[in-house]
């Protein structure tokens, strides 16, 4: 099983869109496919028209006391279930720093790989998870970076938006052992602006972790959350789901 | 998938009737769902399935299911349901390249690929036999909550036979559940279940399919399992017995002729060889059939046996043959291929021998004539007991005895036989003695299994595990020393049939002393099993059993007696 988490300290960069269209074309193409919206804002499930709940809130996942499978939501695609959001999700700082992560653990052992343990028990049954990360620097964001294998980072072309890119990296290799890949990719991108141009082209030039491919700013991808629907379903011809599918190509080329 | 949620057929298949049903359905169905057509390509159309499984229903006793899709441009998957053999209850698939669905396959032929890794232990070496295919013509729609999420599917399908008669089965209605929304799915299920016309579907698809064939899921098993009691007269439950061992002769033969997989010969043999034991255990219980017939029978049942062991010789040193190479020392397991070749080689001309026997006309006859007349002696005897009973108006004792008086007696000569023949062996004692035994030991084990209808399961079960563990030992002391003899002479076979290469005389000359390692080592084993067998203990052990039949034996008495 391998984890995507789509992450950005910054809100707004197309992190949810990026998780939803990713894991509905992974699961296109056959393979077992599961999304964790973890964001409380619930814009991932909203998507896939799943209720924003999961019975027992976070602490019950969170303490083990609700497996993370009995959570599971089938969407209305072939291969892709979602894992909910859960309003209780807004505290999961607190949760995980509580120390009831897993029954017996030490209180405030190891509290950045809850996650990851939380997720081993699905590999049987998912090739791939991707986890749609809440924008902050936290204790979640530090769960969601050890437990993945990739971090997929959306990036807005400015030059602040290089600095995290900067941050983070040094934040991962930081790491003791299993450390991700960074793939991040430029989101939003206008073309008619001189400084998106620049910027972009720069970068995937200059920076091996800046992937080639980049999406546009279309209001295609804004009417995911009218359509309720990843964007290959309701407009498959359309520049974004072109764009979609050819990160997704890239993502896995570059990351296997 | 919930019990409620197993699915409903039409009451027709009447195009007309499944009309109204449809309708019927969704309707009922668009009172608390929108009901809308699937989008998914994979879920509608036509769909052909065929279900695998071996001769001997290895998958289906295991509790697993194997269907085989067709599916364009190489899409053919296999696919295994079940909880048997390590499931989780969870479907695997397997794609598979060149699968032939109206043709039997070995493992090889599945290639690696979870669905071999999970059945390969359970079916080797049989083959995965076509059963039974249908072509499934389906229309599904979604059912939609107030949020246009897709809370559970609804699936129409008319599926007809495609094996044989063609004939249409009845059509099905099913509701499929999304995961997290099983409560949904069961709301659709009453829905349904209310519409007039259908009702649930007591089996699965794969068994309509089987019953219109007129099969059933584990129809063969080379088990004795006659139906027979212990007031039956002693020549009906003969027959019934014989009879029964004769349907497995001959459910065995057009797979042995086609060479399916080793597993027919071997099946075939073991019912021969029952056949001759019960002819020596009780043919003389056969009324109607003279000594002289009964013994024609039995010389008939020993040329077929004769005439099947060269090729299950040759199938047993093939089949070991990777495990034996894998176990040499000294030697290369390649140095051992001419061995192999010699033995296909060997094999193919043994085969043709085999198959011109077993489609001879001495063959046919055999089985025609034994059958007609166990079958003559069955009724007979059957009709001899009701006819008696309806002159006096209640039940008279069976006429030359009854089922349980012969199961009773038979039995107990031939575990008197095993024990004291088993007692005068020694540390010196011949090899012979052990063969002798094994074969004593092979009579009171069918003469067990032929009259397990009427033994007390509990104990039936005590002595058959004791007396199997004596088997198995006394089975690898005679078996490495025959193959020990077989690797001679096919060794001295091959030299004068041409040039062998030395490492390959030197390699079979290691497994040779391996089998002789065996052997010694079955033969330390021997005393412990036989005094585990047939001790004070297991003589009251058989005591037991045989007071089950309603008569009262002093085993120890007896083996003086033998």
């Amino acid at each position: 099983m391998r984890i995507y988490a789509t992450y950005n300290i910054k809100g707004g960069v197309g992190k949810t869109t990026t998780a939803v269209n990713l894991a509905y074309l992974a699961a296109a193409s056959g393979l077992r496919a599961a999304l964790w919206d973890l964001d409380p804002q619930g814009a991932a499930s909203f998507m896939f028209r799943v209720k924003p709940k999961v019975k027992g809130g976070g602490r019950a996942l969170i303490s083990g006391r609700r497996p993370l499978d009995d959570a599971i939501k089938g969407t209305d695609f072939d291969n892709l279930d979602l894992i909910p959001a859960d309003f209780t999700y807004r505290n999961m700082d607190l949760l995980l720093d509580a120390g009831d992560a897993k029954p017996g653990a030490v209180p405030g052992g190891k509290p950045a790989r809850t996650l990851g343990r939380l997720l081993a028990p699905l590999a049987p049954d998912y090739d791939v998870v991707f986890l749609d990360c809440p924008p902050s620097v936290s204790l979640v964001s530090e769960n969601v970076l050890h437990a993945a294998d990739v971090i997929v980072v959306p990036l807005i072309p400015t030059t602040l938006s290089v600095r995290t890119l900067e941050q983070l990296s040094d934040f991962v290799d930081e790491f003791k052992g299993h450390r991700p890949e960074i793939l991040a990719f430029f989101s939003m991108v206008d073309r008619r602006k001189k400084l998106h141009r620049e910027i972009t082209e720069k970068l995937a030039t200059e920076r091996y972790e800046v992937a080639q491919t980049t999406i546009p700013a279309l209001s295609v991808i804004e009417t995911m959350s009218v359509e309720r629907a990843p964007v290959p379903v309701f407009a498959p011809n359309s520049a974004a789901a072109k764009a979609y599918r050819a990160l997704w190509a890239e993502i896995r080329s570059r990351t296997n | 998938m919930t019990p409620s949620l197993a699915g409903f057929i039409a009451d027709s298949g009447d195009p007309q009737t499944w009309d109204d049903v449809v309708s019927g359905v969704l309707t009922s169905l668009g009172t608390e769902f929108e009901v809308v057509p699937e989008r998914s390509a994979a879920r509608c159309g036509e769909r052909r399935t065929t279900w695998l499984d071996t001769f001997d229903w290895r998958l289906h006793k295991a509790g697993l299911t194997l269907e085989y899709f067709p599916g364009q441009r190489g899409g053919s998957e296999l696919r295994l349901s079940g909880t048997g053999a390590g499931g989780t209850g969870k479907d695997t698939a397997q794609p598979v390249t060149g699968w032939q669905a109206a043709r039997p396959h070995l493992l090889g032929d599945l290639g690696d690929g979870p669905v071999g890794a999970r059945i390969g232990g359970l079916i080797a070496p049989r083959a995965l036999i076509p059963v039974v295919s249908t072509s499934t013509v389906t229309r599904a729609y979604r059912l939609l909550n107030s949020d246009g999420k897709t809370v559970a599917r609804l699936l129409l399908s008319r599926p007809a036979l495609v094996t044989g008669l063609k004939a249409p089965l009845p059509p099905r209605v099913e509701v499929a559940e999304v995961r997290g929304y099983q409560g949904q799915a069961r709301r659709a299920a009453r829905l349904i279940a209310a519409v007039p016309g259908i009702r649930p579907a007591g089996k699965s698809l794969f068994a309509d399919a089987l019953s219109a064939v007129g099969r059933r899921p584990g129809d063969y098993s080379n088990k004795v399992d006659a139906h027979i009691t212990a007031d039956m007269p002693a020549a009906e439950a003969a027959a019934t017995i014989l009879l029964r061992l004769l349907d497995t002769v001959d459910a065995n033969v057009p797979g042995v002729l086609s060479d399916t997989d080793t597993e027919f010969l071997h099946d075939l043999r073991v019912s021969v060889r029952r056949t001759r034991s019960a002819i020596k255990l009780f043919g003389d219980s056969l009324t109607g059939l003279t000594a002289g017939e009964v013994a024609f029978f039995a010389a008939e049942f020993k040329w077929v046996g004769d005439l099947t062991t060269p090729t299950r010789d040759l199938d047993v040193h093939l089949l070991d043959f990777e495990e034996t190479a894998r176990g040499l020392a000294a030697a290369k397991p390649d140095d051992l291929e001419p061995f192999r070749a010699y033995l296909q080689q060997r094999r193919r001309k043994e085969f043709r021998v085999l198959a011109r026997g077993l489609r001879s006309e001495r063959f046919r006859a055999l089985s025609s004539q034994w059958r007609a007349r166990l079958a003559a002696i069955q009724r007979d005897s059957a009709e001899g007991t009701r006819a008696s009973r309806a002159r006096s108006g209640r039940f008279q004792k069976a006429p030359g005895g009854s089922a349980g008086l012969l199961a009773a007696e038979r039995t107990r000569v031939a575990f008197a036989r095993v024990a004291k023949r088993g007692a005068a062996i020694t540390q010196d004692s011949p090899a012979e003695s052990l063969h002798d035994l094994r074969k004593r030991c092979k009579e009171l084990r069918y003469a067990l299994e032929f009259f397990a209808p009427l033994h007390d399961q509990d104990a039936y079960a005590k002595v058959l595990g004791d007396l199997k563990r004596l088997q198995d030992c006394l089975g690898e002391f005679q078996d490495t020393e025959v193959q020990i003899g077989e690797i001679r002479i096919l060794a001295a076979a091959m030299l004068t049939a041409g040039e062998v290469p030395a490492v390959t005389l030197l390699a079979m000359g290691e497994v040779t002393a391996g089998l002789a390692a065996r052997q010694r080592a079955a033969r330390a084993d021997f005393e412990r099993r036989f005094a585990a067998f047939a001790d004070v203990e297991g003589q009251r052990r058989m005591s037991a059993l045989l007071r089950g039949t309603g008569v009262r034996y002093r085993i120890n008495a007896d083996i003086r007696d033998v």
